[in-house]
């Protein structure tokens, strides 16, 4: 008879962490950044299958890291949303029942199945005043982080991060825009290809719904803009 | 939606509460307590009265009168009866008012949540099939006279056009071509319609028949409210075309009954 080997809980743990890292490490990256009238969404993402999406009234997802996984996230969220407008009214969604919702269930994964969920995800909201605006971050093993101003998810999270904190400042759109586009395309070979990004705001010009994409024609308007 | 996968509830919203909240699903049926006279309950029930839509130059008009009845009391003076249901189309609603004004909402989050399980909108077909779907769902409610029937208008982005279905309680779907009105005044509008309708109305055309259509219904039929002068009550009319579902403003509406009654006199 084989015996089953021993793994103790910490080097489990670390093995799962591990593998996880690994699989974000190998993708993209998104940032998320407030900007004077909103939120922007800036994702690094040459394929039609977004990584940024609405969720409510004035919530959007970020996903990074294997695309089935957090497709599947994205999707329990937006039945979430709705399910809680439904039952009682579109101002009772917040993103941070959200964001604890995403951050059991993707704990109780990390703690419980064999394979961790590869994936790193944002949780945005834009509040009425700007001090009601919440970014959310949550990492495969549930670990929940309420980060101010801007996030980065994907790949290259830690670098982008530290020169955003350099540079970051509250800006109008456009800057916003061009800051985000700089810093993504630092050290890539494909410079200025527009068609790469997948752009979206959450814009509190509008009413309603806030979510809005900007496709690739008017993303070039902004960035020929001086 | 029929699931894709096991787990995977689809990306219908109606079916999501009909598996997860069963008891907020609307076509549940309840058995009414023995004894109960369903006839006397139901007259304890809101009712809507007169809708209508037409057909214009750059798409579709809806229309609804503000009056919801109990019996033979007005129990309302302001329901709106019209809803814009997504970006480009709206239902307005006749029968009893809480299920009608229920199924509204319960399909406005149904086209907003494929929309954004999908990413894509639906076609105007495919929206017209669901809504018909779920009345056919209310049927065991229709049953004891909890009747929800709705007109649908939309402007199809594909074919270029404004579009109205109308629907019966059993989940049939129909579609009109120029104009239909439904509701306890409906065949009174429907006969001004049809004396003023032409093709290729002018929004502010449109819009005047469709007032003087509801105004009609309410001369002949008690349950259904016309322009109330007095408290500033005026029918709700939306315009729907490429660009979007538009509120025609309380005040053009005032405007036009008042030139209208002065042109009419006392007929």
């Amino acid at each position: 008879m084989s015996m089953p080997y021993y793994v103790s809980p910490e080097q489990m743990m670390q093995d799962k962490a591990e593998y996880a890292r690994k699989g974000i490490s190998r993708g993209r990256s998104t940032i998320a950044m407030e900007y004077k009238e909103g939120m922007l969404l800036f994702a690094d993402n040459a394929s039609s299958l977004n990584k940024i999406s609405e969720i409510y009234d004035r919530i959007a997802f970020v996903g990074a890291g294997k695309y089935s996984e957090f497709e599947h996230l994205r999707k329990a969220g937006i039945r979430h949303a709705d399910m809680t407008g439904y039952v009682y009214s579109r101002e009772d969604v917040t993103a941070r029942s959200l964001a604890n919702a995403y951050s059991q269930t993707i704990g109780s994964v990390f703690s419980q199945e064999a394979k961790p969920l590869e994936i790193e995800i944002l949780v945005v909201e834009l509040g009425e005043h700007r001090e009601g605006n919440g970014i959310y971050r949550i990492q495969f093993d549930g670990s929940i982080h309420d980060e101010k101003s801007f996030a980065v998810v994907g790949g290259n999270a830690e670098a982008l991060s530290a020169s955003l904190s350099e540079q970051y400042v509250l800006s109008t759109l456009k800057d916003a825009l061009q800051l985000c586009r700089k810093l993504l395309s630092e050290g890539e070979e494909d410079k200025g290809d527009e068609g790469a990004f997948e752009v979206a705001v959450l814009d509190r010009n509008k009413k309603g719904r806030l979510f809005r994409r900007i496709n690739k024609k008017s993303l070039e308007k902004y960035f020929k803009l001086q | 939606m029929s699931p894709f996968q096991l787990n995977d509830p689809g990306s219908s919203f109606h079916d999501l509460l009909q598996s997860q909240y069963p008891q907020l699903f609307l076509g549940r049926s309840e058995t009414l307590p023995a004894g109960s006279d369903p006839q006397k309950l139901l007259q304890s029930v809101p009712h809507g009265t007169t809708i209508l839509s037409l057909r214009y130059r750059d798409g579709v008009l809806i229309c609804g009168d503000r009056r919801a009845t109990e019996g033979y009391t007005i129990s309302e003076r302001r329901i709106e009866k019209v809803f814009k249901t997504d970006k480009t189309s709206a239902m307005a609603i006749s029968g009893a008012a809480g299920p009608c004004i229920d199924m509204a909402r319960l399909f406005q989050v149904e086209l907003e949540h494929y929309e954004k399980l999908e990413g894509t909108l639906l076609s105007m077909e495919g929206k017209a099939n669901k809504l018909a779907q779920m009345i056919k769902a209310n049927l065991p409610m229709a049953m004891q006279g909890l009747v929800v029937v709705p007109i649908y208008a939309g402007y199809d982005l594909k074919r270029k056009m404004g579009r109205i279905f109308k629907f019966d309680i059993a989940g049939g779907r129909y579609e009109e071509r120029d104009y239909y009105s439904t509701g306890s005044g409906g065949r009174d509008a429907k006969a001004t319609l049809k004396r003023l309708y032409r093709s290729n109305l002018s929004p502010e055309d449109a819009t005047r028949v469709a007032l003087e259509a509801i105004y009609d219904a309410a001369e002949a039929d008690v349950a259904t409210g016309g322009p109330d002068m007095l408290r500033n009550i005026f029918p709700n009319v939306k315009l729907i075309s490429k660009n979007g579902v538009e509120d025609v403003s309380d005040e053009t509406v005032k405007t036009i009954y008042e030139t209208m009654m002065s042109e009419l006199g006392g007929r």
